[in-house]
């Protein structure tokens, strides 16, 4: 595997800035950051949300499928390969998960909209990513000590 | 192109643009799509202390990601500024939000709890800081949010990620279900 020139490592990075600006337009316009579409979700009262979830679901899904058929390698020169996650007593997941949910309905946004949403102008949302900031601070500290 | 940018999307259009960036992200670069890594990376660029989690070469592992980050920012902030539009939610879930509280529907998230002035009163605390810390805790201990668990690890076909994404809506239905009336309905 050669690692890509340092030319081509730039340019990389700026298609990463690119991407990102597009995700973070996307991801206003499509309603997924706001917290009135996050109580509807859960509570639930429109489809909008679940087809959302389930046709990016679908269509990564299928992307990677593609990709791994095709066996295509990446601009990088890496080939494609998605390490898989280790499931272990599986708790992690579960308690983690649980923790997060509790949060993704109190702010109304989970990490990407906190960041899109303080873009957008509503920048109180700085203060719930430097909360988010200590609370995955706390868990590298207490992760010595927690089950996984 | 006025018209695209300034009405809702249909979410079988907004679904699949944003289930695309998984393959791109892999195209471009081998990348896995997953933004609470970036919340490490910031934890290893700005105060990584002793910690073992936060003591890794974070320019090696999450530039890419935070490059990527910044740029969400920056296409908030363009959406709101070229392609804002008022947010029509379902009426029933008017009536539920209206019962939270909420008057102003304008917005992307109700200004009664978030904004600078709600910060100080409890609503606005437990919504804003209390709400921030759970997400930061518990992406980092599930080891993902949405987008590395809910889109890059069930298209993937991980079962992490499903238990993940079970969790995730466990704990968003007891919030949306019974915290958020108690704190927002004034039972608190």
């Amino acid at each position: 595997m050669s690692k890509p020139t340092p030319r081509r490592a730039t340019a990389l990075l700026a298609l990463y800035l690119a991407l990102g600006i597009a995700f973070g337009f996307v991801l206003t316009q499509s309603e997924v950051v706001s917290w009135y579409r996050i109580q509807e979700m859960f509570h639930f009262q429109s489809f909008r949300m679940f087809g959302i979830i389930g046709s990016a679901v679908a269509t990564a899904a299928i992307s990677i499928a593609v990709l791994k058929r095709l066996g295509v390698r990446a601009a990088s020169g890496e080939p494609i390969a998605i390490p898989t996650k280790k499931l272990g007593t599986g708790i992690r997941y579960a308690v983690g998960g649980f923790l997060f949910g509790l949060g993704w309905a109190l702010t109304g946004a989970c990490p990407g909209p906190l960041f899109s949403l303080v873009g957008s102008g509503a920048t109180v949302y700085l203060a719930a990513i430097l909360a988010a900031l200590a609370g995955t601070w706390l868990y590298g500290w207490l992760r010595p000590r927690l089950p996984h | 192109m006025n018209a695209i940018l300034h009405s809702e999307w249909p979410w079988y259009v907004a679904g699949p643009l944003i289930g695309l960036f998984v393959p791109a992200l892999l195209v471009v670069g081998n990348k896995v799509f997953g933004i609470s890594s970036n919340l490490r990376h910031l934890c290893a660029v700005i105060a990584p202390g002793k910690i073992e989690f936060f003591r890794y070469d974070w320019r090696d592992a999450g530039l890419w990601n935070l490059l990527f980050l910044a740029g969400v920012v920056a296409g908030g902030f363009l959406a709101a500024h070229f392609g804002a539009h008022a947010i029509a939610i379902s009426p029933a879930a008017r009536v539920t939000q209206a019962g939270f509280g909420i008057h102003d529907f304008s917005g992307l998230a109700p200004r009664e709890i978030f904004s600078w002035a709600a910060l100080g009163t409890l609503r606005g605390f437990v919504s804003i800081v209390i709400g921030g810390l759970l997400v930061g805790f518990g992406t980092a201990y599930a080891g993902g949010c949405t987008s590395g668990h809910a889109i890059s690890g069930l298209a993937n076909f991980e079962l992490p990620s499903l238990i993940a994404v079970v969790g995730f809506f466990a704990g968003g239905l007891l919030a949306s279900w019974l915290l958020l009336p108690a704190l927002l309905g004034g039972a608190l």
